[in-house]
Order: C-alpha cells, then structure tokens, then sequence
C-alpha cells in the first residue's frame, strides 16, 4: 500500500515539476495544484497509511494520528487560496500586457 | 500605586505620548511643543518620588513576564546611573524642545520633528531604565532606527539621507553585534537581569568565551559612541539641524555606548583585556578627534570631532579598571553633556543668524551678539578645562588617575604625556572656536547681518551655561549626591573616597591642566603652518569612502542576483528545482535511510484501480496541458482520486475538505480559462523539453523515494495528548476540528487571515479590469447563445436552501464529526456559485450581501474576538471554554466557545469564495454590456 502512495507522490510531483516549468501561466497554475496534492499527500503519509481508525473520538476504538490531517485541512484550504490568487494574478498580467507569457512578454 | 510600578510608567509614557506632538501639530507649532514638552514633563513628574530614595543608593527593579521562556522579561530597573541619565535625558530635552522650536523654520508645522525626537527620547529613557538585558538591546536598536529619522530629518536634502544611512549602518551593525555579545553574555551568566549578571562578574571574566563575548559588546558600544575606526558617522551627522545634533551628541545617542560600557562595568571590566581594548580604543580617539577638530573650518564639524574625542576620554576612563576612574569618567559624562549641549545650541544660532558655518567667514561676531557670545566663550571654557568651570573639575580628574595608575611601572610618563597632548589639543581647538567665530577681525561676506536670536531661543544656552558654573565653583553642593549615587551605581560597591574641590593644591595634575593651556594657546597662535601640513597629508575622506563602499556592495549584489535570474521566471524555477534536488542527491549519498524498519501493508485491488486513474489523470492534464479545457478535465480526475484516498486512510475531514475545494477550483479554472487563450501551439524547443523532462523525472523520483522511505521509519507521535485532551479540554470529539479550533487555533486565525487578503487581492487585482472573451471556442464553434438555459436556473433555486440547510449541519456538527467550518464554507460557497452560473451575475449579485469586505472583517473579528474574549477571564489568548446545553426538541448537546471561532472561520470561506468568483464573473458581464 505505501509504495501505491509513494508513486502516485512520486507522478504527481513529476508532472506538476514540468508544468510549472512551462512559459505561459495557465500550465504553471495547473502545475501547482499537482504540486500541492503531491506535497499534502506527502505530509498525510508522515502520520502513516492507517485503515478505518478516524480520530474521532469514542469507546474502544483506534485512531490514526490527527495532527498530520489538521495541517493538510490547511494546506488543502491555503493550496485553494493560492490557486485563486495566482490565477487572478494571470488575469491581471493578461490584462496589462496583452499575453500570457510567464515573463510578461514574448519570448525573444 | 507602589513607587517600584513608576519605572516603566515612564517609559510608556514617554512611548505613547510620542503620538502627541504628531496630534497637536494641526493647532499649531506652539501646541506641538507644548505636548511634546508635556509629555516630558510628566516623564520627569514620575521621576521625581523615586530620586530620594535613589539618591539614598537603593536599586528599584520591576519585572513583568513577558517571555519567560527565552528569559526575555519586562524588567526595568532604576539606580544612581540610571537617573542620572534620565535627568540628563529629559532635562537636556526640555530645552532641545524650547529652542527647536525657534530654530526650525516657521514653515515646518513641526509636528513630524516632535514625535520623532520624543521616540527618540523614549527609546533612550528604554535603554538606561533596563533591567533585562535583552529589552535593553531592544530599545537599543530602537535608537538607532529614530536617530535614522532625526538625521534624515531634512529628507529633501541627499546629503542628509546618506548621512542618515552611513549612522544607521554603522550604530545598526553595532547593535547586531551587541545582541550577539549580549546573548553570550546571558549565556555565562545564566541570566540576563542586571542583577544576576552585576554579580557574575568574576565568573564572566574566567569564562572561555569571555573574549569574544567582549568584543561583541564593545563593538556595539563603540560604534554608538563614534570610537575610532567607527567614529566616521557621527561628523556626517551633522547634517541633521543643530537641536538634534545637541541632543544626540550631548546627552543621549552616543552617550548610550559609554551608558553600556559603565552599566557592564562590574561584570566586564577588571581584566587585561579589558584595559588594552577599552583604553586603547579610547585613548586613540581621544587624541586623533583632538587633532581632527582643530582642523576643521565648519564651527559645527569641530564641535563634532571634540565630541568624539571627549567620548574616547570617557571611555580611556572606564578602561583604566580603578574605582577613581570610573567616578570621574561618569563626571565627565555629566558635565560634556551640559557644556557640549549649551555649545551646539550656541553653534545653531550662530549659524542660523548668519547662514554659514565656515569659520573662513564666521568671524568677528562678538559686536554683533555679545550675550550669545559670552555664553559660548564660557562654554568653551569648560570644553578647553579652564579652571573655575566644571570641564575643569573632570579633566582635573583625569590627569590624576593617569598620573597614579599603577600599570606600567618602567614608562609612568607615558600616560601623563598623552594626556597632556590631548590637554593641549582640546585647548587649541576651544581656542579656535572662540576666537575664530567671535574675534578674529569681521565677518566675511556673509548671507545675512547678524544679530542676537529671540530671547527665548537663547534661554536653554543660559541655563546650561549657569549649570556650567554651578557644577565648576560648587561642585561638593551641586553635583556630589548624583556623582554619588550614579558612581556608585556603576560600580556595585562601596564608593572610593574622593573630594569634589576646585583647589586641590600645587600637584603634578595641576602642572599638566597649565602646560595644556599654555600649550593650546601656543598651539593655536602656530596654526597657519599647521593647517597648510594638515592639508598635505592623504586623508580618507569618510563619507565617499563610505559611499563607494556602498555603491560596491549594490553593484556586487545585483550582479550575483542577475546572474541567477535575469528576468525569467522558467530558467529562475529550474535553477531552484535542480538547487534543491542537488541538496536532496547530497543528503542521499551521505547516508540514505534504514528502510523498511516497519511492515509494508499489503496493496489491494481498489488501490491500484485508483493508481492506474490517478496516473492517467496526471499524465494527461501534463501531455494535453496545450488543450487546456482538457487538461482540466483530467486534473479534476486527481483531485477526486485524492480525496478517495483521504477517505480510505481514515481522513474524512480532509476528503469532505479535498471534494468541496476541487468543485470551487475547477469552476476558478473555468471561469479564468474564459479570458485565456484555450490553445496554445508548442513553443518549447526540444533540449528544453528533453531538461525538463529530466527535472521533473528527478523531482518525482527523489519525492516518490523520500516518501517510501518515511513511510516505512519508525513511527512516533506526539498526538497523544490531543487525542487524550480532545474531549475534556476541547469538548469535541473529532480531534482534527479541536485542533484547528482550539489547539492551534492561533495557526488557524492567522490562516483565515491569508484567505481573507486573497479575497480583498481579489477586489484590488480585478477591480475595473476588463477583458475580451471570445466569442467561440478552441474549435470555431460560437458559443451556446442560451447563457443560463431555464432548465438549470429552475433546479437551482429549490437546491438552494437544501445546500444552505447541509452546511449549516456541516458546520453544527464539525467539533465533534467530519465538518467544520472550512468545509461548511466550501459547500456555502459552492451552492452559492451556482446560483451565479445557472441564472446569471445579474440574478445572483442583487441577492448577496454589497459589502462583502465588511463582510470578510466581521469573520476575522468573530474568531479573533472568540480569542480575546479568554482574556477577559483571565486566560491566555484563544483559550476554549465549553458546556452542555439542553435544547427542547434537539436534546443535550455540547457547545464550546470555539464552535464561534469556526463561525468565524465559516463567514471569511464563504466570503472569500464569494468574492473571487463575483470578480472573475463581473469580467464577463462588462464584457456583455460592451459587446
């Protein structure tokens, strides 16, 4: 089962590193959001690969570590943020300089 | 109120009224300098109960925890030395407000220059009422920052801006060193509160990191008191106008070096080291600053280098490790900062009376302002040493413990023979201040006719000068019970018997203050050949040394920062990836991980399955990246796969989470690809593919690895305590919603906080931004014409409610089962969105709250208020409270004061969501009324 995770971490980081090396912004911005499910996985897996033992709290039961999934919640909430803002930020560059170049202009 | 509390009063006093001058300025300059003599007046009014007993010789400390932890306390502390610095500090003040205020220009509303220079003066009264030693660094470099903004003060000016700069640079990298070497003194001592450091003394001096532990310090205290090599700052300073420089220059700023050297003296001072670099760096300065300022031709540039050299006989003072020393060196702080004050004051009107301060011009002013100019005589007097005044009394001092010091048994002359050098120096250049300026033939062409200034701008030179006197004829009646207390203070031990005389008979001291006079005087009739040798010889000239320095360092920087990125953000990131995979490569071969220390669990069937989709959708949205409505189709598939996985391994939260984030991010990416070109043609050459490719294959490969590696590491937790607190201490039973909510809440608020700008971004980004959508798609095919088809908009409206009614559970039942208010946000904003495609922006936007970043303020006051309202009973911030509450109907449920605090939450998501979207959707609106 790990070396599942670890593969599909290992793909998507591999696709998300050569979309964002792309020139035009709306690869890059693709790019990223691989990335970041690359990265939240890869800090999910830290609390280790656990079956139906969700931290909720009852009798009797087991749980997986909590603290991991709390600081993917905001990694998932930030990476949407980031999203947003780059992709406004795409808008806006589209806007100033007629192109969607990442550098803000036609390759020379 | 307990007298011990009047301390730091004084100096949040002094920080909080240093908005009041800023305030007042509108009611005029008068009202400026009203408050900000106010504001000193009341420093000085809470001073005044404590000086008896301080006097007495009693220490007064005050401690608040602050951060205890990291042994940073709110600690101040009030001795002999500190008072009278304070009295320095706020009475020198008083008359630095009183004479500004007919210095500067009518024009200069002066309120900018008041708050200024009482922060100024905040900061100092900070750093002398210290009692942590980290608190002093703070207020240190606080210092240094609005002597930045006093020096700068005429900003219009270059030469201003870069002395200011050249100050900043040399007292700021000082005060670096200090924090080091104050660190480091903490770390001996095993405290930083005065008290325990005072008395550590013998154990500092023994420590192995005694040396550079000193040198760190004293870098910090050399460089505020101008010691030579650090001394080229303070003549540049001079830019600033004259009452700055007679209140820094006198009393404060480069005083706090000789504050610290005297302050740290029973901890420090004692050992060979000491001597050699404190004396030697003092008694450099002492003579070469002599030499310097008899040579300058600006009045003002004198005053500035015989400040200096009178800084480096303080410290050659604290250097020389004798009790007797140290009460004369503390003298001399007394009595420069009265005489050099009443000097610069002085030098000021000069110059303002007549527009030049070139002493080739200045000449001959005594006709023309004799009451000015007899106040300045006598002050030169004192600076010279000329007996009756108290610059006498000091330097008296001076040449007697440099006569008994009892090191160098076989060259005794030497040190008797550099003082009187300096003696004959600091002579020669006061006579040249006074007969230049006041006699010396008549003025020179000189832009205006001089006269005597107002009668009040002339009242603060009056007093310091009368103070001159009293100190130097009484000085057993005037000045002995601070001189007392303060010396005291600075050594931490019984004081040594010394007498406070203007005659102390026909001594080898008195011989040498006499060759110092009628040497000076020599000196000065000599000076003709003296200025052309001077001349002659190569100097650097500081302030384009410094300059050039600095032109270099930007060059040198910009080159480096140009060679890695020169404007391309694809060539800047494979720079960065192939940095960090060199890092990751080296870490691997210098000792790759244990693996497998933990079983593997065995994959199944529905793993691969999802692998096989998960691979698929990646692999697509990269090779179809220039189809973009594609690409975005297959990256949805990732997002869904992932949050399958979240389900599995036990993550609901984070699934529930995952699904409602890729709804809003894949409409975000629709709605932007609207405007975006839908295609683009392959642009890359092929080695560029063929190295990206090679990244990203390493990238992949490196992360892939990394994490099957820490999959299989042992595993510690340290969620124990969450999950065993969850309950009893958060009342909730899903431990991740008490984390975000409660545990961490503090990360959660400042995480609301990021959203919230990305939401106003959205408002300053896209605000009247218009943008051309085509009219077809990739494939030439017009777009639907029926905008909001009937059938959608109808389904919509009822589902509505439902999805609001979902959330609102969603949110109810966060704290204890999957839910919270990220989630319950998402779907809000979700099931709002879809209002806006089924029946349009103009449908959509009449219905929703206008003031949407009012809107953002209230969530982020809602969690934040849910944080400070624990302070009201006495908690730490963002502490949780809960209890049950039997509702009719519903039954007992369990409701805890973080449940607001995700409200909170909830409120800034659904905005934000609102807000992006509302934005990118008002593009194409416009573009419907324009088309």
């Amino acid at each position: 089962m790990e070396a599942v995770v670890a593969i599909a971490i290992g793909v998507l980081t591999a696709c998300g590193v050569f979309l964002i090396l792309r020139a035009r912004t709306f690869p890059v911005v693709l790019g990223l959001t691989l990335l970041s499910y690359a990265v939240n996985l890869f800090l999910f897996a830290s609390g280790r690969l656990v079956l139906d033992a969700p931290p909720l709290v009852r009798a009797g039961a087991a749980y997986t570590d909590p603290l991991p999934q709390a600081l993917v919640l905001t990694a998932i909430v930030i990476g949407f943020g980031m999203t947003a803002y780059l992709l406004m930020l795409a808008l806006r560059a589209l806007a100033e300089s007629g192109d969607d170049h990442v550098d803000g202009r036609e390759k020379s | 109120m307990s007298g011990t509390s009047l301390p730091p009063l004084i100096v949040a006093t002094a920080f909080i009224g240093c908005i009041l001058p800023a305030l007042l300025a509108r009611f005029g300059r008068g009202m400026a300098a009203l408050g900000a003599a106010g504001v000193m007046a009341v420093c000085l009014a809470l001073l005044a109960p404590l000086a008896p007993a301080v006097l007495a010789g009693e220490t007064l400390v005050t401690a608040y925890a602050w951060l205890p932890g990291y042994g940073l306390d709110l600690s101040f502390r009030l001795d002999g030395l500190g008072l009278l610095f304070c009295l320095l500090i706020l009475g020198i003040g008083l008359l630095v407000v009183l004479y500004a205020y007919y210095y500067l220009p009518e024009s200069d509303r002066l309120g900018r220059f008041y708050s200024f220079l009482l922060l100024f003066m905040a900061a100092m009264l900070g750093v002398v009422l210290s009692e942590n030693l980290l608190l002093l660094v703070v207020f240190w470099e606080i210092t240094s920052l609005s002597s930045f903004l006093l020096i700068a003060y005429k900003r219009e000016l270059h030469e201003s801006r870069i002395a200011a700069r050249m100050a900043l640079a040399a007292t700021g990298g000082g005060g670096l060193a200090l924090l080091a070497g104050v660190l480091l003194l903490g770390h001996i001592a095993g405290s930083f509160e005065l008290t325990a450091v005072l008395a550590e003394g013998e154990r500092i001096r023994g420590h192995s990191l005694y040396a550079p532990m000193l040198i760190l310090v004293l870098l910090g205290a050399f460089t505020k008191s101008a010691q030579f090599p650090f001394h080229f700052w303070l003549p540049n300073a001079m830019a600033a106008p004259t009452p700055v420089s007679a209140y820094l220059h006198s009393a404060t700023m480069v005083k706090a070096g000789v504050f610290l050297l005297a302050r740290l003296h029973p901890a420090l001072a004692g050992s060979d080291l000491w001597f050699w670099l404190v004396s030697g760096t003092g008694a450099t300065t002492l003579v070469y600053a002599a030499y310097m300022a008899f040579h300058r031709y600006d009045f003002k540039g004198l005053l500035a280098y015989s400040t200096i050299s009178h800084l480096g006989l303080i410290t050659l003072l604290f250097g020389l490790n004798t009790p007797l020393s140290v009460v004369a060196g503390v003298f001399h702080i007394i009595n420069h900062a009265i005489f050099k004050a009443s000097l610069f004051m002085a030098a000021g009107i000069v110059d303002h009376e007549c527009g030049t301060r070139d002493m080739r011009r200045v000449n001959g002013l005594f006709k023309f302002m004799p009451i000015t100019a007899t106040l300045a005589i006598v002050a030169a007097g004192s600076m010279a040493g000329v007996p009756l005044l108290n610059g006498f009394l000091s330097k008296e001092m001076f040449f007697t413990e440099t006569v008994d010091y009892p090191v160098f048994e076989e060259m005794r002359w030497l040190m008797p023979l550099f003082a009187t050098i300096a003696g004959i120096l600091a002579v020669a250049y006061s006579s040249r201040f006074i007969h230049d300026v006041f006699f010396n033939g008549d003025p020179v062409d000189l832009p205006r006719q001089p006269h005597e200034p107002p009668r009040w701008m002339r009242a603060p030179v009056e007093v310091l000068v009368v103070l001159c006197l009293l100190v130097g004829i009484f000085p057993q009646w005037s000045v002995a019970p601070l001189l007392g207390a303060a010396a005291g203070a600075t050594l931490q031990a019984p004081l040594p018997a010394f007498e406070l005389a203007v005659w102390h008979g026909f001594n080898l001291p008195f011989v040498m203050s006499l060759v110092a006079l009628a040497g000076g005087i020599t000196l000065y009739a000599l000076r003709q050949p003296l200025f052309a040798f001077h001349d002659r010889l190569p100097f650097i000239h500081s302030r384009s040394a410094f300059e050039r320095f600095y032109e270099g360092l930007r060059v040198l920087a910009r080159g480096i920062v140009n060679r890695l990125d020169n404007g391309s953000l694809q060539r800047y990131l494979a720079l960065f990836i192939a940095f960090v995979l060199s890092l990751g490569g080296w870490a691997w071969l210098s000792g790759p991980p244990a693996l497998a220390a933990t079983a593997y669990q065995p994959a199944d069937a529905a793993a691969f399955a999802a692998l096989a989709t998960l691979v698929v959708g990646a692999l697509g949205a990269t090779l179809l990246h220039r189809r973009r409505l594609t690409a975005i189709v297959f990256a949805s598939v990732v997002g869904l796969v992932v949050a399958l996985a979240f389900v599995r391994f036990s993550a609901p939260d984070l699934a529930l989470t995952q699904l409602a984030v890729e709804v809003v991010t894949i409409v975000l990416l629709l709605l932007a690809l609207h405007y975006l070109p839908q295609t683009r043609p392959a642009e890359d050459s092929g080695l560029r593919l063929t190295r990206d490719a090679a990244l990203a294959v390493a990238a992949g490969a490196g992360l892939g690895a990394a994490s099957f590696a820490m999959m299989g590491a042992p595993f510690e937790t340290i969620s124990g305590f969450y999950l065993a607190q969850s309950l009893p201490g958060g009342g909730g039973s899903n431990v991740v919603n008490v984390i975000l909510v409660d545990f961490r809440g503090f990360d959660t608020l400042g995480e609301i906080t990021v959203l919230a700008m990305v939401g106003l971004a959205a408002h300053s980004l896209l605000d009247r931004l218009v943008l051309a959508a085509p009219g077809h798609d990739s494939d030439g095919r017009p777009w639907a014409r029926e905008r909001h088809p009937l059938f959608l908009s109808m389904l919509m409206r009822p589902l509505l409610p439902l999805a609001l009614a979902v959330s609102v559970f969603i949110l109810l039942r966060g704290h204890n089962l999957p839910g919270g208010g990220f989630v319950a946000g998402l779907v809000t904003g979700v099931a709002l969105i879809l209002q806006y495609l089924a029946s349009g922006i103009d449908f959509a936007q009449p219905r929703l709250p206008r003031h949407k970043a009012q809107l953002l303020a209230l969530g982020l006051l809602l969690a934040g208020g849910t944080g400070a309202a624990s302070w009201l009973f006495d908690r730490p911030f963002l502490t949780s409270a809960h209890g049950h509450v039997a509702l009719p109907l519903i039954g007992e449920i369990e409701l805890a004061s973080a449940m607001v605090f995700d409200l909170g939450v909830y409120i800034v998501v659904v905005t934000v969501v609102l807000m992006v979207l509302a934005q990118l959707g008002r593009l194409s609106r416009e573009q419907e009324t324009v088309a």
